[in-house]
């Protein structure tokens, strides 16, 4: 697996971002350790400092999980309190992993786990089966819109390696994802403890004809999670260069949200409205023909058009929708329950805005996906409905279309800091 | 044509996504630059995110006065082909200010004092963004950073209870006297980083690269024979063919044994080795959690 490759190699490797979540105890962080040891990517030295970390707590074997805990305060008590971002590649791909807790009260890093992510891997301990973790995981990875979903089914070397045991969770998860907006699901029973169907196909369940959790991560087809259609640019900073061979250069920096850019498209700027074409597509290394996501690219166009941060540029017949009053769900991650009438400070692309809560439609429980309309205290780690109003235009797409160009953020404004995430609908 | 990034385009996008943030939502941000390859790294994303123009920020060295003298020629020369303004905030001012005291003894480090010197640089020039080029997956409490990262007035890091990092909304919002430390490169490892370095052949010192060089063994770590350092008495000096993994101060950064010394020989070093970069730092061994520790107080 460490054979090294050749820069050409690595020049065809890309990069998938998963999260995990699991309940207290099933084995996330052990799983992941696993992932990290089985693919050669634990160093001798980490190696070293947990065993000897874990023969001083008086543990049974090498406890895995040390690896990703690294806060004091993690580690005294021995759970995961932030999400913790760990890194691993095979000659195939490189991958980041946000490693989210699954305790209760930290929802919210398990959304802002899942908000970059093109996969969610969810484990399930195949004793216990579905529990209210679950349920709530799975709810978020279909509301954060991940692209694909791979469920484990852990501990399988305690229940005997039973298909039928597999099987039934298998069934039982189905059947609440169908509630869900969730289109590419896979099950994999494994055993991190042991290794079973991690990274080595286990000898234990000949009945499981499927890939490994490590061949499926290296072979999902991730080409086409990004919007390839509607052309979205925001604009995020205006660049002038003020020297005497760029005398007139005004370049718009920003990174593509959306479609394929072209020299030469028609396109038009919001909130202007005007007109013109794409001159030049620019960056450091020469000029591109083409910009499609997640590029960080320079367009120059062919008019001189006043455009500052957060403005937009987009194809002419391809416009996303501009209006001041949008309706998001929005998960809350603070003490203080999201005030009706109350105002915020909201981010939103590269453009900024305030707004006020106009109305709290409903607050959804997640583990039944009823919709309540009575209980409208929307207090940390709740799922709501509301209705904005803000106080200039937004050019939006709906979340399901584009999570660039769908998703914002809510900061307080006595405090600055991030109380909510919104999903446009 | 087959509209996906590889990897490396990827992490390059996103850390010229971040540069650019910084940029656009910040009075006077300053790049913290140490003379090591991942600082180096980050004045070449920098100058790709602004080009044409010139990077809109100085940059800041932390000098201990302990430096390979290598590091401080290499960034000279850099400056001058940048056209950045340079600021130095020293170690041996802070000292000789009463500001903080010395170490002695023979494992003496300089190491902690740079975080005294860092925050009253910060405060004398009122920069409220300071970026790095720490990664991730150096070390454990760095896993658990953000690509913003809140300070409170005493510069202090609070990890237990850090705003949230959705999609790619950055909040810097912060108080009078608060500030950022912002890190692009978080989502790199060293292997990224020496990929990319090949790939776009960057210029780095030629510590980096395999060299003779005298060197002595402490604790299995190989150090540099320097005037900033005292050898014990069984502490013999030999020749050895090595070369850095990370470059921090002499009394600190141990040398590894290495006959790589061209860049597509390092990738291949660093892809098949079996310790951390950081595994030769003196100044992670001092305990289990003395990055977070350091960090807690204001360090990179």
């Amino acid at each position: 697996m460490n054979e090294p490759l050749s820069l050409e190699e690595y020049k065809k490797m890309d990069l998938l971002r998963f999260t995990t979540a699991g309940s207290v105890d099933d084995g996330k962080s052990t799983l992941i350790g696993r992932l990290l040891y089985d693919s050669k990517s634990i160093f001798e030295d980490q190696y070293d400092a947990i065993k000897e970390t874990s023969e001083r707590r008086g543990e049974e074997g090498v406890n895995l999980a040390l690896l990703t805990d690294g806060l004091k305060a993690e580690r005294e008590q021995g759970i995961t309190i932030d999400v913790a971002y760990r890194y691993f590649s095979t000659p195939k791909r490189k991958f980041i992993i946000a490693d989210t807790p699954g305790h209760i009260q930290y929802t919210r890093n398990m959304v802002t786990g899942a908000s970059t992510a093109n996969l969610a891997l969810i484990l399930i301990d195949a004793r216990n089966g579905i529990v209210e973790q679950t349920k709530r995981h799975a709810f978020i990875a279909s509301l954060l819109q991940i692209p694909h979903l791979v469920v484990c089914i852990n501990k399988m070397d305690l229940v005997d390696y039973g298909q039928e045991v597999y099987e039934k969770i298998k069934d039982e998860f189905s059947g609440f994802a169908a509630k869900l907006d969730v289109n590419d699901i896979h099950f994999v029973p494994v055993s991190a403890l042991k290794g079973d169907n991690v990274v080595e196909k286990s000898d234990a369940m000949p009945w499981y004809e499927g890939g490994t959790l490590l061949y499926y991560l290296e072979n999902v087809h991730i080409g086409s999670d990004h919007n390839l259609i509607d052309c979205r640019l925001p604009v995020q900073f205006v660049i002038r260069p003020y020297k005497d061979e760029f005398h007139d250069y005004r370049g718009y920096a920003g990174r593509i949200a959306g479609g394929i850019f072209k020299k030469g498209d028609e396109v038009m700027t919001l909130p202007s409205g005007f007109t013109t074409k794409i001159k030049a597509i620019d960056t450091f290394d020469g000029e591109v023909n083409e910009a499609f996501p997640p590029m960080s690219v320079t367009i120059l166009l062919e008019d001189d058009i006043d455009i500052s941060r957060g403005d937009m540029i987009v194809r002419k017949n391809n416009i996303p929708e501009t209006s001041q009053d949008i309706e998001v769900m929005v998960c809350w991650f603070t003490d203080t329950p999201l005030q009706l009438r109350g105002k915020y400070t909201i981010l939103h692309t590269t453009s900024e805005a305030r707004c006020v809560v106009k109305d709290i439609r409903y607050k959804m429980d997640i583990n039944t996906l009823h919709r309540n309309v009575d209980d409208k205290v929307i207090g940390m780690n709740d799922i709501a409905r509301v209705v904005l109003r803000t106080t200039k235009p937004l050019f939006f797409d709906e979340y399901r279309k584009n999570r660039i160009t769908g998703s914002i953020i809510f900061i307080d404004e006595g405090t600055n800091r991030t109380v909510g995430a919104g999903m446009i609908i | 044509m087959n509209y996906h990034l590889n990897h490396l385009k990827e992490l390059e996008s996103e850390s010229i996504f971040i540069i650019r943030e910084i940029a656009a939502q910040f009075e006077k941000p300053v790049l913290m630059f140490s003379g090591g390859k991942d600082s180096i790294l980050m004045t070449y994303l920098a100058q790709k995110a602004f080009y044409p123009a010139r990077i809109p920020f100085p940059l800041l060295h932390v000098d201990t006065g302990h430096n390979f003298p290598e590091t401080i020629a290499f960034r000279d020369q850099l400056m001058e082909k940048l056209g950045v303004k340079l600021l130095v905030g020293s170690v041996q001012e802070a000292i000789d200010k009463g500001l903080v005291t010395e170490e002695t003894g023979f494992n003496a480090s300089r190491n902690g004092l740079q975080t005294a010197a860092l925050l009253e640089a910060l405060e004398t020039h009122q920069f409220d963004a300071a970026l790095g080029g720490a990664r991730r997956d150096e070390e454990k409490a760095r896993a658990k950073e953000r690509f913003f990262s809140h300070r409170d007035e005493f510069g202090q890091w609070d990890p237990k209870n850090q705003r949230p990092e959705l999609w790619n909304l950055f909040n810097g919002k912060k108080h009078m006297g608060e500030h950022f430390r912002v890190f692009p490169i978080s989502n790199w490892t060293e292997l990224d980083v020496w990929q990319y370095i090949a790939m776009e052949n960057i210029e780095l010192p030629n510590l980096y690269l395999a060299h003779k060089r005298m060197v002595f063994n402490r604790n299995g770590v190989y150090l540099a024979d320097s005037e900033f350092i005292n050898r014990k008495p069984d502490e013999v000096l030999e020749e050895k063919m090595v070369r850095f993994r990370t470059i921090g101060d002499m009394t600190c950064t141990g040398a590894s044994l290495s006959e790589a010394d061209t860049l597509e020989k390092i990738v291949e070093e660093v892809a098949t080795t079996r310790i951390t970069e950081r595994g030769g730092r003196a100044d992670d061994k001092r305990s289990e959690t003395s990055m977070e520790d350091r960090k807690k107080k204001g360090y990179f």
